[in-house]
């Protein structure tokens, strides 16, 4: 969510060298993220590779601001 | 009353621990937006000598190329030639001193030289400064040289403010500054040579030894 809150999208493996997570790590936070509606994704072919690719909904964005703020008042 | 005391201590390692867990989720996070999207290795010593070469590019245009007052600068005597000779060289050395400076720390901080983030710092850097450079070709073309100085500082400064959002460093202040510089220098026409010194030479090496300072700090 960090990632894509400050970027217009990003790639799977792009997060994935970011978060330096496993691929199947990666996935299923992923798919969590996006059963919750809060990332949209869109896969494309680049050649014949698959490509995803990752963006934060309006939704998203708005959760994880309010999570980031709950974080900054418990630490003052 | 011990038991009160055991629990109080315990309670405020608790506090504390998870204070210290929010802590670091929010350093994480705040991490995770800056690697993803400003590009960490810029090198502030790159800065400084790129300043460097501009003062001394100026210095020798000074004492040896620039006709005396009076005198017309033609398009494509052999001054000219020279000064636009010594002004690519400054620019190619503070480039090629730049990338390498910059190639070398990012090694070190493990970042990868050529990713999105370094893409996007490059195009928004170029866009503002091939315009510039095209436009000012375009007028030195037709000998209207007067306001090259100042059109230089100007688009520069341009590109530095629009690059300075992919990068750190504050980098926008000195593309303020360029800007500012280039604004005044048009004002007074024929100290063109000051002005352009001042932002490449000194403003370079002011930000650059700025920037060097935190480096080292860090």
């Amino acid at each position: 969510m960090s990632v894509l809150s400050v970027n217009d999208y990003a790639d799977f493996n792009r997060l994935k060298e970011l978060l330096q997570v496993t691929d199947g790590n990666l996935a299923s936070h992923l798919k969590v993220l996006e059963e919750a509606q809060y990332i949209g994704v869109t896969k494309t072919f680049v050649g014949r590779k698959p490509n995803s690719r990752y963006r934060v909904t309006p939704l998203g964005k708005s959760e994880f601001k309010k999570h980031i703020e709950a974080l900054e008042k418990l630490i003052k | 009353m011990l038991f009160i005391i055991i629990f109080t201590l315990y309670f405020k390692e608790l506090y504390n621990m998870e204070e210290k867990n929010y802590l670091h989720d929010i350093r994480e996070i705040k991490s995770l937006m800056n690697r993803s999207s400003r590009f960490m290795s810029l090198s502030g010593l790159s800065g400084i000598l790129a300043g460097v070469y501009a003062l001394i590019g100026a210095g020798i245009a000074y004492f040896y190329f620039l006709p005396n007052e009076g005198d017309l600068l033609l398009l494509h005597s052999h001054q000219f030639k020279i000064l636009v000779f010594i002004l690519i060289g400054v620019f190619v050395l503070s480039l090629a001193t730049a990338i390498g400076l910059t190639i070398r720390k990012t090694k070190k901080n493990n970042e990868k030289i050529w990713d999105p983030t370094t893409q996007k710092l490059l195009i928004s850097f170029l866009i503002p400064f091939v315009v510039g450079a095209a436009y000012i070709l375009i007028k030195l073309n037709s000998q209207h040289y007067g306001l090259t100085a100042s059109l230089m500082l100007i688009f520069y400064g341009l590109a530095l403010v629009n690059a300075s959002k992919y990068t750190f460093g504050h980098v926008q202040y000195l593309g303020y500054v360029q800007i500012i510089l280039g604004l005044i220098c048009a004002i007074f026409p024929g100290y063109g040579l000051w002005f352009w010194a001042a932002g490449f030479g000194l403003g370079h090496m002011v930000y650059g030894t700025v920037m060097y300072c935190n480096e080292i700090r860090k």
